[in-house]
């Protein structure tokens, strides 16, 4: 009977379809990579490489050696002239928020650039100035390297696409780095509630 | 007069290694207007073409479990709504597997199963499968035009949106000739079998 064998064929069409369809939407719940991105963060945290990185005032870190504090990471370049402007200012604001928690170093702000052409030492300490550095717990930095870029942006789902007029579009957040050095949330860029409390949370209990 | 089955084959398969060539992959997949309405449908195109030299030998297969072609529509449509999942175009650039995977299953999973199934179906089917057509193109026109935010993380916001715009376009197209074919053209009711 062709037309029960048809009936059979499309229903397993339908089930493998509508399986592979759920499993490349996390479960009908991520349809864009950026979805996708904070959910897969949110229940398997990723460990964040110890990739170097070169400071503001020229020094170098690591971010193994930024372990054991919470760290609110914002992807930036210091020559946007759109929204990321607005980033360095939520820094400075969180700055004041967070008060406590950065001076007793339990949580640090990472602004790291993916402009390494351009941005050096004396670029990030400016970016920070401009934005109103309250000095205390925030550290502009950029990877020494390409290949640790390549790394933390891989690792924290970023993703920088020249505009065409010398600056990027990039999906820019605040993502969040537990104090054993994992990737565990990730939150509007615009939204300092959600960073903030999610840390506070953590700290008071 | 048709071309032969070994033919169109053979340009099917120069149409698939073309599109996998780097330098052609790189054009294509640089804006995201490009990638969706030029790289997908020739690599389903590229598909259809291949599935002409087995589409004979697949007849008695075909007549068993592709009855009417709905089997078959169904696995290209289900296949189709997979890769206009904006997370996978992105993952499609970003990741080698799932380049891999876009250039084996749309040509395998969207252009063999239409090539092999449209011929076989009726009117019915085709009516639905193409007004089914026009009314994604004009969801996802809609979407990618009033969408605030970048739906691919790859792409700019205004690539996107020149995307909805040439797709509601297209759907306007079709919807067009498919009434024109209906009111002035001739069409054919019976099944074709």
């Amino acid at each position: 009977m062709p037309i029960l064998r048809t009936l059979l064929a499309s229903l397993l069409v339908l089930t493998a379809g509508l399986t592979t369809f759920s499993y490349a939407t996390n479960g009908f719940r991520a349809y864009t990579s950026e979805s996708a991105r904070r959910i897969e963060v949110r229940e398997h945290p990723r460990k964040v490489p110890d990739v170097l990185l070169v400071t503001a005032d020229a020094s170098r870190t690591s971010f193994a050696s930024l372990r054991g504090r919470w760290l609110l990471v914002e992807f930036i370049y210091t020559g946007c002239a759109s929204y990321c402007a607005l980033q360095g200012d939520d820094f400075s604001r969180l700055q004041d928020r967070l008060k406590g928690p950065l001076a007793r170093r339990k949580v640090e702000l990472v602004s790291i650039s993916f402009d390494l052409k351009q941005d050096g030492p004396d670029r990030l300490a400016g970016y920070q100035k401009r934005f109103g550095d309250r000095g205390v717990g925030w550290l502009a930095a950029r990877p020494l390297d390409q290949k640790g870029l390549a790394k933390l942006m891989r690792v924290f789902g970023v993703t920088a696409v020249p505009d065409g007029a010398g600056g990027f579009v990039h999906n820019a957040a605040i993502a969040i780095v537990d104090p054993q050095g994992r990737l565990v949330a990730i939150v509007n860029w615009n939204d300092l509630n959600a960073a903030e409390q999610y840390v506070t949370h953590r700290l008071t209990t | 007069m048709k071309p032969s089955p070994r033919s169109s084959a053979l340009a099917g398969a120069v149409l698939w290694v073309i599109l996998a060539l780097p330098p052609v992959r790189h054009v294509l997949e640089s804006e995201l207007t490009p990638q969706v309405l030029v790289q997908i449908p020739l690599l389903a195109l590229a598909g259809a073409l291949l599935a002409r030299l087995f589409s004979r030998r697949l007849d008695t297969v075909m007549r068993l479990w592709n009855d009417g072609g709905i089997p078959g529509l169904l696995l290209a449509s289900v296949a189709g709504m997979t890769w206009m999942l904006p997370r996978l175009m992105d993952a499609s650039i970003n990741e080698e597997g799932y380049a891999l995977a876009k250039f084996l299953t749309v040509p395998l999973l969207v252009g063999v199963p239409v090539a092999l199934s449209w011929p076989k179906s009726g009117f019915v089917t085709r009516g639905v499968l193409l007004l089914e057509v026009v009314a994604t193109a004009f969801r996802m026109g809609w979407l990618y035009l009033v969408s605030p935010e970048r739906l691919c993380s790859n792409y700019l916001l205004g690539d996107q949106q020149r995307l909805g715009k040439l797709l509601v376009a297209i759907g306007v197209v079709i919807a067009l000739v498919l009434a024109w074919q209906l009111i002035w053209g001739r069409v054919r009711v019976e099944s074709p079998q």
